[in-house]
């Protein structure tokens, strides 16, 4: 491979062009109902061309930029989750004979995408979700077979959200691997261009299909520069620090009390978060009741339903659907997959109607020192 | 095109062989594959999802012999919508089926050792497995005791077997109501009170508990009063299910999964989880 | 003669007692058998004594006139029957009655009674393992009244 080259931004539209013919659906950003959305991309002039957004506690704006970045905004309301574990999902069809019950699968045509613009810490909560869905004791055939056949085009993060805290997380702003092409963006006066590097033999083999030229040492230094920058400029910061303990003994603290007077259960957190993975089943039948159908939707803890068994709901006050959230977001999870859940992309906090911030929570219940019982049913410990 | 498959998500279609009516609400289900291929292995304290055509999907766990191949035995109770619908079934209707998941009673480790089985209501029935291979080889273990405890006499599980069992001059049976009805001569009172009927040695028992949660917290409290060690002492819990593999994420209880970390727990290891509330 | 006293010794109710309040228990205590539906004691009567069931089943019953007489709770081997007779009125609230042949200790309530009265340690002694007994009945009978087992 041939290490960090540079892509002139009027060259830019080939390589767009590139992974089509290469046979990849482009999804990448692009301006949809005052947001900058990912979504299917037709051509480079889909991209969010001088757009940027504006990203606070229960805030976003659209604005316009001074220049024509392409990628110089922080993320997108949703993430990439939507296009490899599928909102909704045909598990199976079943058809009753007199024989019995036969189960057939829907057949999909194979479909390739190239993510057109992943970031750190999406490129993190990717790599979170292939652990659970590919690397667990079963393996989800949806998504693996969606997660093949994808391409990830990394893009380095020159401006930090208002809401970001990957550096909290050890999640970016910098992306070191799990990409087959990465790019940073670069805006100079007089100067629009790329540095970009493939870390796959698929990424490679793009490259070799486009023009290009290895960068010079200054150009890489510019690129350290702006990563710095963006580095010292997070919107929020979350000290991590023992937090699986700080949650785990903090179980009945007062402020899950306080938050949840707040929190409204409407699970926007769990929908935009890129790592959220709950789903629920549904099952359909036609009007003759021969036919039926099992569908795969995502669902949240923060329905009541969730934790429903033989007449009652485990968790039925708003309390204890936070606090769920919450503790297996930063704590539990670490137990369950050896990471944390969270990235520090800030979607929850942007998207959260009544702005709970979950760094301003976390911080709540360890600048009071530990009150109330354990997880384990102890006080203090 | 792409096939899919294999898909944990995807039953298996197996009929129905036998019904047997238990008590007022419970029937025991006995399965075969429709293929012919046979039942997978089990081992006791595993569950199987069961799937009613059109309605959706339930855990239950299996309740027959892991050592008699070809049949998949369920004992089920009636009381939610697709239960429900399971107890009109006729012999020869066809369902799906996933599985075995999730981990079963330690029994192979608990060699040596006498064994307390203490089952409340339905609970009895992800026991009975247990029971069979601790029959099938009895002289790998000391006592075996047996503690039952159910609403009234009507409600008793298994109630010939249960007999039998007692009959037996290797196991040790006992069997308590909650309420009696006036022509039972038999034990009332809660399954704890049992407890003290029984001699074993604490240090050398491992204790598998099964029934509704109240039951097994305060059983477990009772044993490890009685001296059984918090890691001799195992439980089978329950949570909301809908995938049974471990990627929905409905039956979290705290960090584990009651799918595939469970359903059968170590007590140690949940004692503090199930006594909090709305975890 | 031999005296109950060993018996009495072995009751785990009465472990660890001191060896003269043991000897003052020794005097209140005789043995007693029932025969089936015999009954141990009634309610609303005065409640001078108190059982240690040696073999046998006790049902603690209510009557009622529409369902006749209900189970409450039935006591075995080692178990302790009745702590009215430390508790004014003095009276029995339930019947207890004989499921099967049982055999037992019966103990001098009212004589112990007063004995308590005029040895504060004797008296101590008992009410401490009447509570630790009132208090696991207690536990038990909350958790039958949770009814765990209905749909």
């Amino acid at each position: 491979m041939e290490g960090q080259l540079i892509l002139d931004r009027s060259d830019f539209d080939l390589l767009f062009l590139a992974f089509q013919t290469n046979g990849y659906e482009v999804i990448g950003p692009s301006v949809v109902d005052n947001a900058i959305v990912y979504t299917s991309l037709n051509s480079p002039k889909d991209l969010p061309a001088g757009w940027t957004d504006e990203q606070n506690g229960g805030t976003y704006r659209l604005k316009k930029r001074n220049d024509e970045a392409l990628f110089g905004y922080s993320v997108a309301p949703q993430s990439w989750k939507k296009f490899l574990f599928l909102p909704a999902l045909c598990l199976w069809k079943s058809h009753q004979t007199e024989k019995g019950l036969e189960f057939s699968v829907p057949q999909e045509p194979p479909r390739k995408m190239a993510f057109l613009g992943v970031r750190a810490c999406e490129l993190k909560a990717i790599g979170i979700q292939d652990g659970i869905f590919m690397h667990g004791p079963y393996a989800d055939p949806s998504y693996s077979l969606l997660r093949g056949g994808t391409l990830i085009v990394a893009v380095q993060c020159c401006m930090a959200g208002g809401t970001c805290f990957c550096t909290s997380m050890g999640t970016g702003p910098r992306v070191t691997q799990g990409f087959d092409l990465s790019l940073t963006e670069i805006l100079e006066p007089g100067r629009h261009y790329f540095l970009i590097e493939a870390g796959t033999e698929s990424g490679a083999r793009i490259l070799q299909q486009i023009p290009r030229r290895p960068a010079r040492a200054d150009e890489i230094e510019k690129s350290e520069r702006f990563l710095a920058a963006t580095e010292s400029r997070m919107g929020r910061v979350l000290d991590t620090k023992d937090i699986k303990g700080l949650l785990y003994r903090n179980y009945e603290h007062p402020r899950w009390d306080e938050v949840s007077r707040r929190c409204l259960t409407c699970t926007n957190c769990t929908i935009v978060c890129p790592t959220c993975f709950c789903a629920s089943v549904e099952d359909r039948t036609d009007l003759a009741g021969e036919n039926a159908e099992r569908w795969r939707r995502w669902d949240s803890c923060f329905t009541m339903d969730h934790s429903y068994i033989h007449g009652g709901c485990v968790r039925s006050s708003g309390i204890s659907r936070y606090r769920q959230w919450m503790t297996h977001k930063l704590a539990t999870w670490i137990d369950q997959f050896g990471t944390s859940g969270c990235v520090g992309c800030g979607r929850c906090i942007t998207w959260c109607p009544v702005a709970i911030d979950i760094t301003e929570e976390t911080a709540a219940i360890r600048s009071s020192g530990d009150v109330g019982r354990s997880l384990f049913g102890k006080r203090g410990e | 095109m792409i096939d899919r498959k294999p898909d944990p998500m995807l039953p298996e279609p197996y009929r129905i062989e036998r019904i047997l009516k238990e008590t007022g609400d419970t029937f025991t289900l006995e399965l075969e594959s429709t293929n012919g291929a046979g039942i997978a292995a089990f081992s006791a304290g595993q569950f199987n999802m069961l799937y009613v055509f059109g309605v959706g999907e339930v855990p239950i766990s299996i309740s027959g012999d892991p050592g008699k191949p070809g049949r998949m035995v369920h004992t089920i109770r009636a009381v939610g919508a697709v239960t429900k619908v399971m107890r009109t079934w006729k012999r020869g209707s066809v369902i799906g089926l996933r599985g075995p998941y999730g981990k079963g009673w330690p029994i192979e480790e608990s060699r040596g050792n006498d064994i307390i089985i203490i089952g409340g209501g339905i609970g009895l029935a992800p026991l009975r497995p247990a029971l069979y291979r601790l029959i099938f080889e009895r002289q790998k273990y000391g006592r075996v005791i047996l503690f039952y405890g159910t609403r009234t006499p009507a409600d008793i599980l298994f109630h010939r077997e249960l007999e039998s069992w007692r009959g037996r001059l290797d196991l040790d049976v006992y069997v308590t109501v909650d309420r009696a009805i006036a022509s039972w001569r038999g034990n009332v009172g809660v399954v704890t009170t049992l407890i003290p009927k029984a001699s074993f040695d604490p240090l050398q028992t491992t204790a598998f508990v099964c029934g509704p949660g109240v039951m097994m917290r305060f059983t477990a409290l009772e044993l490890e009063r009685r001296g059984i060690p918090s890691e001799n002492i195992y439980l089978s819990l329950e949570r909301s299910m809908k995938c049974g593999i471990g990627l929905c994420g409905h039956c979290q209880l705290g960090p584990c999964f009651i799918c595939k970390d469970g359903p059968v727990f170590c007590y140690n290891k949940v004692k503090s989880l199930i006594a909090l509330r709305e975890i | 003669m031999h005296t109950l006293e060993p018996i009495l010794a072995q009751q785990p109710f009465l472990q660890n007692l001191d060896s003269e309040h043991l000897q003052l228990l020794v005097g209140c205590a005789s043995n007693v058998r029932y025969d089936a539906g015999q009954f141990l004691l009634r309610e609303g009567e005065e409640a001078n004594q108190f059982f240690i069931i040696r073999s046998g089943k006790v049902a603690i019953e209510i009557y009622s006139p529409e369902c006749g007489p209900i189970t409450i709770e039935t006591l075995g081997d080692g178990d302790v029957l009745g702590w009215s007779w430390l508790v004014s009125p003095y009276l029995w609230r339930f019947d207890a009655r004989a499921v099967e042949l049982t055999r037992a200790l019966v103990l001098d309530g009212k004589c112990l009674r007063g004995k308590c009265e005029t040895d504060h340690h004797l008296g101590y002694a008992l009410l401490n393992r009447f509570a630790h007994i009132i208090d696991r009945r207690l536990q038990a009978t909350r958790i039958q009244l949770l009814d765990i087992y209905r749909a």
